[in-house]
């Protein structure tokens, strides 16, 4: 029978002997990186719990989820500022996590650095979207015919 | 007859399989909020597109994806509390397996009501017709 021993994490291994991955930088960026998973987990499990019950448990649920059901929300900077934190934590704890994967499974670094790159780009353009929408929202835009919010003024 | 194998940091049982579904279950979320996000932008597109697309999810296959969705969340949420009960807790790591039922007895609490209130919801207005 072969070995049975499982490797340290990111350490050489039967199938890739030569290995090598270089030590590293010795800042402590990825003790705030632990620290941040934990601090941020905690505040989105507020505001995730928070946004499911809203939108999928009051009134009608998910079936009354429209332009308008979005337009009455923002129209409150309470709910603005809510799913800015929301965007913003889980973002980066998103991107945190699958940086943490790509790190442990690609060996090579090449292919490492080629996926963070994908990853922090793709993060970076979901993120200033997201707060580009929140905070340039008109809930009552010129020319719209169905399902403004009860407050927009008639045409 | 295999044997227990020597030198094993961390395999198999409560331990791993609960590394594993947060890991998936990470992933899967991270996923849906790339595409969450994108769709909710379509508001800045005009209202009609926005409508449109949202009108899209309102069937019941999509109402069983937001309920697996949910369901994902809310482990990942719960077993996260799990992870910084062992990494803070003086006794976590010793009762990590204990921990790891008590995160399942109360996702299956919180999924219960949340699956009886939202498949009503999908349901009965797919098929009661608008």
């Amino acid at each position: 029978m072969s070995s049975n021993v499982i490797d340290a994490p990111r350490s050489n291994s039967a199938e890739s002997p030569k290995y090598k991955r270089s030590k590293g930088s010795g800042s402590s960026f990825e003790m705030f990186a632990w620290l941040f998973m934990r601090l941020s987990g905690v505040v989105l499990i507020v505001l995730i719990f928070g946004h499911l019950f809203v939108n999928l448990m009051l009134g009608d649920g998910i079936h009354a989820i429209d332009f308008g059901f979005v337009a009455g929300k923002w129209s409150n900077p309470f709910w603005q500022f809510w799913d800015l934190a929301m965007l913003w934590l889980a973002m980066l704890h998103g991107t945190n996590g699958v940086r943490t994967i790509i790190n442990d499974y690609a060996e090579r670094s090449g292919t490492r650095i080629t996926l963070k790159t994908v990853l922090f780009v793709a993060s970076a353009v979901i993120i200033v979207l997201g707060t580009l929408v929140i905070f340039t929202f008109d809930p009552c835009p010129a020319g719209a015919v169905v399902d403004l919010p009860s407050f927009c003024p008639v045409p | 007859m295999p044997t227990k194998p020597a030198g094993t940091l961390y395999r198999g049982r409560e331990g791993m399989w609960s590394w594993v579904g947060h890991r998936i279950t990470g992933v899967v979320i991270f996923v849906f909020l790339l595409v969450h996000v994108l769709d909710t932008s379509l508001v800045r597109v005009s209202p009609e597109a926005y409508t449109a697309v949202i009108g899209a999810y309102k069937n019941p296959i999509m109402g069983l994806g937001e309920a697996a969705l949910v369901a994902a969340i809310v482990f990942h949420a719960f077993n996260g509390l799990r992870i910084i009960a062992i990494d803070f807790w003086k006794k976590g790591p010793k009762y990590q397996r204990q921990l790891l039922w008590g995160v399942l007895a109360l996702w299956a609490v919180t999924m219960i009501p949340f699956l009886i209130r939202h498949l009503t919801i999908v349901f009965s207005n797919f098929f009661g017709g608008h």
